[in-house]
């Protein structure tokens, strides 16, 4: 069963810190201070985050900061971060080309 | 918390968050209930974010046409958030003479509603977008169908409202809705009970069950349907695409990343071992169909897949407006896979219907009562 969450519950203000420049996703180049910005606007989970921002829809798809920027939006929450459900994973495991993914038979030539 | 207000939403989607953002600038106090952990969790984050009119039945092209002229535009400026509005045009694409059969029916039935959509040729199709394939032969064209972004659409509208003091609530399933005194007023969840003066029901799929604890029936079935994501590219066209067959479609972000959706024709048979999953089939097969259009694209890596349920009507076309035998009940689903695009026009015409019992666009044809056997074939 899926967990009630009010989103009006007060969280506080976004207060700036000093550290708010530096770049969490790599790939997409977002930084802590625009994850903890958009956990003030409503974004209470991962899967919302990651929508509204682009963390981890890169090419290493969250690979590299999943798990710091589940860190980052539990202390924004006053959470533990074992609270909060890790976005979904998706195929495929690696970025992988059309020509490569397109082609089911086996030593196969696509213009066939 | 108070657990009542003017309006109740069932349903966190782009539906449900656009009504709720135009209730609440109107004035009214509105509590949305999701029932899964996230906002717009369903088709509002897995479609592949067309805003076009050409292509679509004539009973929901004036919703369309009214959201592209009067809402869409400013859209971004109004959520302060950047939902990549593109309005580019839409191509959509024809290799055969049953193509051009479709989509010259299509357009006729269209320009006949004022819309300004023509055919054309391949090498006018070439001219528009380069990169095309000499496979494309015909298509129709709308200079003024686009494309955005469906997350931070979504999300931007749940931004806004949230802001406006509209509460919303995650993790709420609803179980049921009970009428007092012969008007619907309460909604029952799995945990609590809310009360309001009117309640829109926009749970997508799971409108049915929730519409039938009060004895209303809307006949719509579930439909798979998949996308996929690209690493980000040079860019190369901002036109929107479809085909005759609406088995493929697309465009590129403004991430420059491409975004394509597509089927297999496997889709209603797929396994089903009690989760939702897809076919490892279908991303292979929309990748060959990117290639025959886009040879180009063949080194393109693909990052990311996902798959949706769309609520697909029995008529194609969505439920829409008040229940005449349940008081102060208003319904909004089955959008068939093309709800996006007509989001800020059915939440901005929902307020004005739920607030003074009236809309500007006409929407009588997307009553809920139109359903008679054997008119369900073929529209």
């Amino acid at each position: 069963m899926n967990k009630v969450n009010d989103r009006s519950r007060d969280i506080g203000k976004f207060i700036p810190a000093e550290d708010d420049g530096r770049i969490i996703c790599r790939c997409e180049e977002i930084t802590k201070g625009e994850i903890r910005k958009a956990v003030h606007e409503g974004m209470f989970t991962l899967t919302e985050i990651r929508r509204y921002l682009r963390t981890g829809m890169g090419l290493c798809q969250g690979q590299t900061c999943a798990k710091l920027v589940k860190s980052i939006v539990a202390a924004e929450l006053h959470v533990s971060p074992a609270e909060l459900e890790p976005a979904t994973s998706r195929v495929p495991m690696r970025p992988i080309e059309m020509r490569i993914l397109g082609n089911e038979a086996k030593g196969g030539d696509l213009n066939e | 918390m108070n657990n009542c207000a003017d309006v109740i939403i069932i349903g966190g989607g782009v539906i449900g968050c656009a009504t709720a953002y135009y209730l609440a600038k109107a004035g009214s106090s509105v509590i949305v209930l999701e029932g899964s952990d996230h906002i717009g969790d369903g088709g509002s984050s897995r479609n592949g974010g067309g805003v076009r009119q050409s292509g679509r039945d004539p009973r929901e092209l004036p919703l369309a046409m009214y959201g592209i002229r009067n809402l869409w535009p400013t859209l971004s400026e109004e959520l302060e958030v950047d939902c990549e509005y593109h309005q580019d045009g839409n191509l959509r694409l024809g290799k055969n003479e049953k193509h051009a059969q479709i989509l010259t029916g299509l357009a006729d039935r269209a320009r006949a509603c004022g819309l300004d959509v023509r055919m054309i040729d391949g090498d006018e199709v070439r001219q528009i977008n380069p990169y095309l394939s000499h496979e494309v032969t015909v298509a129709s064209w709308c200079p003024t169908d686009g494309h955005a972004n469906p997350l931070t659409t979504t999300l931007g509208f749940y931004k806004t409202a949230r802001k406006l003091g509209v509460r919303f609530i995650t993790g709420e399933k609803v179980t049921s809705l009970q009428m007092v005194r012969s008007r619907v007023r309460k909604v029952v969840t799995e945990n609590n009970v809310y009360e309001g003066e009117k309640i829109l029901v926009a749970a997508g799929l799971h409108s049915r069950e929730i519409l039938g604890s009060v004895g209303i029936d809307v006949p719509m079935s579930q439909s798979l349907l998949e996308c996929l994501v690209t690493e980000a590219e040079p860019h190369m066209f901002d036109q929107m695409l479809g085909t005759a067959e609406a088995d493929f479609y697309g465009h590129q972000t403004k991430h420059g990343s491409f975004v394509f959706g597509g089927s297999s024709g496997l889709e209603p048979f797929n396994k089903d071992n009690g989760t939702p999953v897809t076919s490892s089939l279908i991303a292979s097969c929309i990748c060959r169909g990117i290639m025959k259009y886009f040879p180009d694209l063949a080194d393109a890596k693909i990052v990311r897949t996902w798959a949706g349920w769309s609520d697909k009507s029995a008529d194609g076309v969505p439920v829409l407006g008040s229940i005449d035998e349940v008081p102060g009940l208003y319904a909004a689903c089955a959008f068939t896979g093309h709800g996006f695009g007509i989001a800020p026009a059915v939440g901005e015409q929902l307020t004005k219907l739920m607030l003074t019992g009236s809309t500007d666009v006409d929407i009588a044809s997307l009553h809920y009562d139109r359903f008679k056997a054997k008119d369900v074939i073929g529209f």
